[in-house]
């Protein structure tokens, strides 16, 4: 996705590269659906030693970057984990540094937190979604009632990814300051854990159900009653991670698709040599190349944190959120009937950008706030 | 033998003192010259070329000894920013600066060269091209308007289309064919043309939304002297390509012949879809919103994905014809903008009084223009072409003319 590496960045790509084909090639996750197995804890662990957790660490807090920009250097891994379709908390990780960072300055004990999902020993998601609901994070129905030691929480978060694996979840509740955020223990008393079936084959999705959950004070991530800048930059980077995994995917099954185009015969010839079909690919290049641009846009935008970084996340996901689907089922429709197999790999990366689709704001919602920022 | 040129802020601050002194400020009342009515405009940018070069700042980039000032395209680009702000002869740019005067650079003899390329940088002469035929745009090599020798002098019959500004022009560079007998890349020789001339009638073309810089001309045994080829004799498609590649040079906005920057061509009756909606009252209504995001989205696309394509065949990580991804690209954009705009004005695009008469009538005009967008600059089509064969490296088409004579190729009507 992002042109002008260098070499120190080009190292960590083909080092993040050679460990996922190693560890978790195709077949290999394949099994793990199959068995319904989540992702190995060790091969985090080994992952975060690769980096996979530093990068939006401060190097006070124990992390670092490869290239001073973290941001740009852990697009790098998700557009890797999205080629290869790979299972795993590397979102919901990231995501949860990203806020816990923003507020160790003010709320120092956080850093311990930091320093566990820092190290792979612990795993951490956000639970921002909550049934029946479009991306709301700061109207929650989840509360949270003062307690004799600190805050009791009820509530129901869906769409949690990797919740299943995770240590802690980072919920947003309605406090009697306003909306608040917590960092709840996943194995505290009254928490429930759900798998849900999701259409992304690859991703970890549960209910959660909190119960009374009580939590002591000094759980609260941010300012009581005012994380709506804190949410805001959480979002940027989960944005930002996830179009990079959808460029990943994307670019996969466009490269399986121009191989096929050369591969594949029918009266005598290859695919590629009919013009009614080249035509398509031209469009699959250009929109591919199109979708890379304004994702390295927007990644380059949240991680130096400029002026434009709400709009460009917001275009980047209103282009490649529906972008990358269309094309990606007309490479189906190339691949013929074995498209629509479960056998074909095609599915897999047509899953897992459907499912970006939709997560954190839909394309329509962003075009939507687009709109608004543009209105003032 | 070398020679010290001067440095680039010595030359910003000389040009900056230069401009506040000789060159007009831009009046932002002046409303922009509308339809066929701009002879005026024409004569000013003619004006303003002449003041450029009398002071010494004109054709930065091309050699001393044909009028230019021999320095680099930083030189031109700190220019270029001084000269914000001021009247510029921006008309001359392109196609005369950007286009055909560095194809003469390249290729001309030297007697042409002192004559066009001075001429164009001291004010006295435009140069235009005539390429495009009636018969067919994408096919350029096809052309049918023909050259027959006659003793020391050529005899020029047929017609030519979709040439930009020949009605402002002198000269023109016009692509005809000389040599029937050789297939068709190998037969054609590029002329310059007069323009007011015997024979040669020009027509300016009224578009469907109204008049535009775009002709048609019409040659009748127009007699040419041996001198006004361009290249050798039946070696025309070289000097064409090499337009072609200059012309898309331009079009990305990177050529260094270019001087003074066109900002928007102010209108007071041009609204974004944005501003649209607000006059209509509609920013808050959901669907609206939705447009109004999803022109934001390709406007700011297209830009990410120009600057990406052009670093990508810098560093030649993307091939070079690559360029045509932002071709295709910009034509989608135009048409999501053409057809938010009509969507968001709903039923009013049909015609309305009061005030929001003009501004309607402009973008349902946009609207009727909206394939032009596809068209211009090479079709879409063409550039999937590109982009798959060039770019993916699938079989190119077949062409039933390869490697055939001319005069043996079929013709439709």
């Amino acid at each position: 996705m992002q042109l002008d590496l260098t070499p120190d960045q080009k190292t960590f790509q083909a080092t993040a590269r050679k460990a996922l084909e190693k560890e978790v090639p195709l077949t290999r996750i394949r099994e793990m659906v199959e068995a319904g197995e989540p992702f190995d804890r060790d091969w985090w662990a080994a992952g975060a030693e690769l980096g996979w957790t530093a990068m939006l660490v401060p190097e006070e807090l124990g992390g670092g970057t490869v290239s001073g920009e973290g941001l740009r250097d852990l697009a790098i891994i998700a557009e890797e984990f999205g080629r290869g379709v790979v299972p795993g908390p590397l979102i919901p990780v990231n995501v949860v540094l990203a806020g816990l960072v923003e507020v160790v300055p003010d709320q120092p004990h956080h850093a311990e937190t930091v320093e566990a999902l820092l190290a792979g020993e612990a795993v951490a998601t956000w639970a921002a979604y909550e049934p029946g609901e479009e991306w709301a994070p700061l109207a929650p129905r989840t509360v949270a009632k003062p307690s004799a030691e600190g805050f009791l929480i009820d509530g129901t978060k869906d769409r949690v990814e990797v919740a299943r694996s995770a240590d802690l979840l980072l919920v947003l509740a309605s406090a009697p300051e306003g909306t608040s955020q917590f960092l709840v223990p996943a194995s505290a008393p009254g928490v429930t854990i759900t798998p849900t079936p999701g259409i992304d084959l690859t991703r970890d999705l549960a209910e959660v159900r909190f119960d009374r959950v009580e939590v002591p004070a000094s759980a609260m991530v941010g300012p009581a009653g005012d994380v709506a800048a804190l949410v805001e930059r959480q979002l940027q980077v989960a944005l930002a991670l996830q179009l990079a995994d959808t460029c990943g995917a994307l670019g996969s099954a466009f490269d399986l698709s121009v191989q096929w185009a050369f591969d594949r015969y029918s009266f005598g010839r290859p695919l590629a040599s009919y013009q009614a079909l080249k035509h398509r690919w031209a469009d699959q290049k250009t929109w591919l190349e199109a979708s890379l641009a304004t994702t390295e846009a927007a990644v380059r935008a949240v991680g130096a944190r400029t002026d434009d970084a709400a709009e460009l996340v917001s275009v980047a996901k209103s282009y490649v959120g529906d972008r990358a689907v269309e094309v990606i089922q007309d490479t189906v429709q190339l691949f013929g009937g074995i498209g629509v197999t479960y056998e074909h790999d095609a599915h897999f990366y047509l899953r897992r950008a459907t499912a970006n689709r939709y997560l954190y704001g839909t394309p329509t919602e962003h075009r939507q706030r687009l709109a608004r920022q543009l209105a003032g | 033998m070398t020679e010290t040129i001067e440095d680039v802020e010595s030359f910003r601050l000389r040009a900056r003192a230069w401009l506040a002194e000789n060159m007009p400020r831009i009046d932002p009342e002046a409303a922009a010259a509308e339809g066929e009515d701009d002879d005026a405009d024409w004569l000013r940018n003619r004006e303003l070329q002449k003041k450029l070069y009398a002071g010494g700042f004109a054709g930065i980039c091309y050699p001393k000894e044909y009028g230019g000032l021999g320095l680099t395209g930083e030189h031109q680009a700190a220019f270029t920013e001084e000269a914000d702000g001021y009247e510029m002869p921006l008309r001359l740019n392109t196609p005369t600066f950007s286009i055909c005067a560095p194809v003469i650079l390249d290729l001309g003899t030297e007697e042409q060269k002192q004559k066009y390329i001075r001429g164009a940088i001291s004010g006295e002469i435009v140069l235009v091209q005539f390429l495009s035929e009636p018969k067919g745009g994408s096919d350029l090599a096809g052309v049918i308007t023909r050259a027959e020798r006659d003793g020391d002098t050529w005899v020029l019959n047929g017609q030519k289309i979709w040439s930009t500004s020949a009605y402002a022009g002198d000269y023109a560079l016009c692509l005809a064919r000389t040599d029937w007998d050789a297939p068709k890349h190998r037969g054609l020789t590029m002329f310059i043309v007069p323009i007011h001339h015997e024979g040669v009638t020009l027509r300016r073309i009224r578009m469907v939304a109204g008049a535009s810089d775009f002709c048609e001309e019409f040659f009748d045994d127009v007699v040419l002297p041996a001198d006004s080829v361009v290249g050798q004799v039946n070696d025309g498609w070289t000097v064409a390509s090499r337009q072609l590649v200059y012309e898309r040079t331009a079009m990305g906005g990177a050529s260094p012949y270019t001087s003074g920057r066109r900002l928007r061509t102010p209108d007071k009756n041009r609204r974004t879809p944005a501003e649209l909606a607000a006059d209509l009252g509609r920013a808050d209504d959901p669907v609206v919103q939705d447009l109004v995001g999803r022109w934001r989205t390709y406007d700011r696309v297209q830009h990410h994905l120009s600057r990406r394509v052009v670093q990508g065949i810098a560093a030649g990580t993307h091939p070079g014809p690559a360029a045509s991804i932002m071709r295709l690209f910009h034509a989608e954009a135009s048409w999501v903008e053409r057809d938010v705009a009509v969507a968001i004005a709903g039923s009013q695009i049909v015609g309305v009084g009061g005030e929001q008469q003009r501004p309607l009538q402009m973008q349902a005009s946009e609207f009727l223009m909206r394939q032009g967008a596809s068209l211009g600059g090479g079709s879409t089509e063409m550039a999937r072409n590109l982009i798959s064969e060039r770019v993916l490296g699938m079989p190119r088409e077949y062409a039933a003319d390869r490697d055939v004579p001319f005069n043996e190729v079929r013709q439709g009507r």
